[in-house]
């Protein structure tokens, strides 16, 4: 049986991009897969904009200590260290938002994709506003560039320093955390390194620090200048040396193509294609554009095993839905409590190894809720769930922020039912029907269900189109085109991509 | 028709589980897998960092109230269990527990390299991996691996609250969440989702589409079997009207019926006490205390005590030094309490920690938290806690 051309893109648009956009839906079935990866090509090779979300009173304090910092050094009191964390945690979550917000709307899904797929590889969980987009600054503007040059301005990025306790790196104490991450979850992977080219290692990367506004520091005194041996060679190496040496182990190429492997095409990684792909990214000097077309343009990304084979991440859902539905949310912090209810908070990864994906994603709650969401957007549904608790996030401020809503009564006493401390919370959607229902404009009645579905569905689903029909909503083509979407949306095949 | 209703949802829910249940769940019918006798565990997770120096107070160690002149707590307000230790004054309860010989109290507990972080230190805790590896499934669902191989149980393992946590996923099997079994109850038996599961073709294969299918299936006919049991014999006694009263209380009512579960697990929290520790500590130990004491008397009164372990953990302990902020920040080892009717040691197992012989101002640990969890699946759970655990860690002798 041979692919259409429409199942083919779409397939395409979810792996190399967030979905495909109703805006697109005409253009499915008219353009091959080549010219319609070369369009996405094109529309992602404008550099991106620096996104900057942080406060005023953030950068003024910022700038204000580095002024005194250089007279004498200013403690921030109790009041300000708090307002600071506040700001921040502002901060980053403004830069979820944004982020995902142009995930959704950007015409360059392809650079997106990518820095979502780096933005888990380089894993950093880091409170700092303005490191915190420094980094996504960096992923985003090398997302389809050169992976060494990437490494090197992820190494060198505050984030990345302060996270993994390089800032504590020095001569005569050194921090071998930075050495051993970049070695087993930047580079090579486990097992193709001893512990003494991390001791080693670590040695070059003494006095690596960064400044209170996230610049790169080169702290000479704290710096050993010694020699030292990584991976069978020997010299005084500085830490750029190191990364050009891990850039030099041609496993390095094999271990990031097959995570690439299997994130775009399929968890059930295949040795020979691979190996096949390492070979020509270390060849092309480790040119990640040409790598995505070596994977986006082979005939074997369009087979049918590899079609439907993924469980959509929460981002991946959550950024999906609304490509193909555009909406207004009045309550945009119910689409943060979505990410960390089925556990994809952007820039809040579990630890520096990422989000494990595929399967971990599913648990009887975190499916549920999945299967939930179209009632929320329809708003005959409310979130009446609560995320579990983040102390890294809270910094003990919790309770304060839990007793100024009123949510809890002083004195630990709740009232009445078991999740009295809970919001209810509504999504609160302002979906924009028009575009999507016109879609359907040609399509007689009867092929509706049908048609709605292998829209929405990469995988053959498994639901008989008379339930979909059945739940629909009779009263009129509109109002079917919209409840029998809302229905399909809320399968198990709906979570595949 | 209302008296009808208990009835109507046995009925109800038998005829819908009996239409869409795969083959492989049936076995949910029928059989109690929990009788008197067997065993279970009841996790209590201190969120956010427990402070143990003011949880067991070492009321004669100078050191103590140098390093807290505002935070110590004083001896004659600290509840004397020995001549040189006291529980936190909100904990009147446990005091109780330790008199009757139904507490102990483990010092010291930590793991080698401690991490600071929140989240990265629950994770050690959670997967039960060693600091510098990433592991991504948890202690109590790689019991659920090796427990129910084949037999498609995950209710054996449940969590009270709305998400998963990583303790109870293992690499097969995932726990269940449910924070109200009613409320479960509701969403799976929403009509679409049913008729769904009824109406699709089962093709039992190794696709992602035959898992979600199957997690589904699990979830759906769980959803009804913890809710059936709920209501089995459900509770009588008093519980405090809190959080943490109302899951201790959940609990008890399933313990009580025939349910196949061996692990709940509960959180409370947040103890991340860096500003105004005293208040914040007071209030959760007054729910934590109060919901327990409750739950024994309950356990007590149905003789049901010496069946279940209920034990206390945190992410880590806290700094020895106040800050200045009247609070505590985050540091390294810290304690656990185990509370049961079936203890074989009970008190102070170990020696309070040595506030002379710290590590750059934390405590030093002596005990890994992993031989608690190997004593627990061996000896409470009697299952094979090194391949659970990856590794042979020594038992322990309270149980």
């Amino acid at each position: 049986m041979s692919l259409t051309n429409q199942l083919k893109n779409q397939h395409l648009m979810w792996r190399a991009g967030f979905g495909p956009a109703v805006e697109q839906l005409d253009d499915l079935s008219k353009y091959t897969p080549k010219q319609f990866f070369k369009a996405l090509v094109k529309a992602s090779e404008k550099k991106p904009d620096y996104i900057d979300v942080a406060d005023d009173y953030l950068k003024g304090l910022m700038m204000g200590i580095e002024e005194v910092g250089r007279q004498q050094k200013k403690e921030l009191d109790a009041d300000e260290r708090k307002k600071v964390q506040q700001k921040n945690r502002e901060g980053v979550r403004n830069l979820n938002m944004y982020w995902m917000h142009e995930m959704v709307n950007t015409a360059s899904q392809l650079r997106e994709k990518m820095a979502f797929f780096w933005h888990g590889h380089f894993a950093c969980r880091n409170l700092n506003v303005f490191y915190q987009q420094g980094l996504l600054d960096v992923i985003r503007r090398n997302a389809l560039g050169n992976f060494g040059t990437m490494l090197k301005e992820v190494s060198k990025s505050a984030a990345m320093l302060n996270f993994l306790n390089n800032q504590q790196n020095r001569k005569d104490h050194p921090n071998e955390n930075f050495a051993r991450e970049v070695m087993e979850l930047f580079t090579l992977g486990r097992g193709n390194y001893t512990e003494n080219d991390v001791k080693e290692a670590a040695r070059a990367f003494t006095g690596w620090g960064a400044n209170i506004k996230g610049e790169f520091q080169f702290r000479r005194f704290q710096h050993d200048f010694g020699s030292k041996t990584v991976l069978g060679r020997t010299g005084d190496f500085d830490g750029v040396e190191v990364l050009d040496i891990l850039l030099e182990e041609k496993q390095t190429a094999k271990y990031i193509t097959q995570k690439i492997y299997k994130f775009f095409v399929n968890e059930k990684a295949d040795t020979d294609k691979i190996n096949w792909l390492a070979d020509r990214f270390y060849k092309n000097e480790y040119d990640i554009s040409k790598l995505m077309e070596d994977i986006f343009t082979s005939d074997w990304f369009y087979d049918e095993k590899n079609i439907g084979a993924q469980i959509k991440s929460p981002v991946e859902l959550l950024v999906g839905i609304q490509r193909m539905l555009p909406m207004k949310l009045e309550n945009e912090e119910a689409l943060m409590l979505l990410q960390r209810v089925l556990g994809q908070l952007l820039f809040y990864p579990p630890n520096v190894a990422g989000w494990p994906g595929g399967k971990n994603w599913i648990d009887s709650s975190s499916l549920m809720m999945r299967m939930r969401i179209p009632k929320l957007i329809n708003d005959v549904d409310e979130m009446n769930v609560k995320a579990k608790d983040d102390d890294d996030t809270m910094m003990g401020m919790k309770d304060a922020n839990v007793q100024a809503k009123g949510n809890k009564k002083p004195g630990g006493q709740q009232s009445g039912a078991a999740y009295a401390g809970m919001r209810r919370q509504q999504i609160n959607a302002n979906v924009d029907w028009q575009p999507y229902v016109k879609h359907y404009e040609s399509v007689p009645r009867e092929n509706l269900a049908e048609t709605i579905s292998k829209i929405l569905l990469q995988t053959k689903s498994r639901v008989s189109m008379d339930i979909i029909k059945q739940y629909a909503d009779q009263t009129g083509r509109e109002n079917f085109i919209k409840t029998a979407t809302m229905q399909v949306m809320s399968t198990p095949e709906y979570q595949l991509c | 028709m209302l008296f009808k209703r208990k009835e109507f949802i046995q009925i109800g829910s038998l005829a819908t589980t009996s239409l869409m249940v795969p083959k492989f769940l049936k076995a949910f019918e029928g059989k109690s897998m929990v009788l008197p006798g067997n065993k279970v565990v009841v996790i209590l997770q201190l969120s956010g960092g427990n402070d143990g120096l003011n949880t067991v107070i070492p009321f004669r160690n100078d050191l103590y109230y140098k390093a807290r002149p505002k935070l110590g707590i004083a001896k004659d307000k600290a509840l004397a269990v020995t001549d040189e230790a006291g529980l936190h004054p909100a904990l009147k309860g446990f005091k109780e527990l330790y008199d009757d010989g139904s507490l102990a109290i483990l010092n010291n507990v930590g793991y080698p390299n401690p991490d600071r972080s929140h989240f990265r230190s629950m994770d050690i805790w959670h997967t039960a991996s060693q600091s510098h590896e990433y592991w991504t499934n948890g202690w109590v669902g790689r019991y659920l691996d090796a427990q129910c191989n084949g037999c498609d149980k995950p209710t054996q393992a449940i969590e009270l609250d709305d998400v998963l946590s990583l303790a109870l996923k293992g690499e097969d099997i995932k726990g269940i969440a449910v924070k109200d079994p009613r409320r479960l109850y509701g969403t799976a038996n929403e009509k679409f989702f049913r008729d769904v599961m009824r109406n699709h073709k089962n093709e039992a294969g190794e696709q992602p589409v035959d898992y979600l299918y199957k997690t589904m299936a699990e979830t759906l006919s769980s959803a009804d079997y913890i809710f059936q049991q709920s209501r089995m014999h459900p509770t009588n006694a008093e519980y405090p009207k809190t959080e943490l009263g109302n899951s201790l209380k959940t609990i008890a009512s399933l313990i009580y019926s025939e349910i196949n579960t061996k692990v709940y697990y509960v959180s409370l929290g947040s103890f991340d006490t860096h500003i105004n520790q005293d208040a914040q500590q007071q209030r959760l130990f007054t729910e934590m205390n109060d919901a327990v004491k409750a739950f024994v008397k309950d356990l007590k009164q149905q003789h049901r005590f010496e069946d279940v372990m209920l034990f206390t953990f945190s992410e880590f302990g806290r700094r020895v030094n106040q800050n200045a902020s009247n609070g505590t920040d985050h540091g390294t080892a810290n304690n656990m309490f185990l509370v049961s009717g079936g203890l074989k040691q009970k008190g102070v197992l170990n020696p309070l920690p040595d506030l002379s012989d710290l590590n750059e101002g934390d405590l030093k640990y002596n005990v890994d938290f992993k031989n608690v969890y190997a004593t627990m699946l061996k000896k409470w759970l009697n299952a094979d806690d090194k391949a659970i655990l990856a590794k042979q860690y020594e038992y322990m002798n309270f149980i």
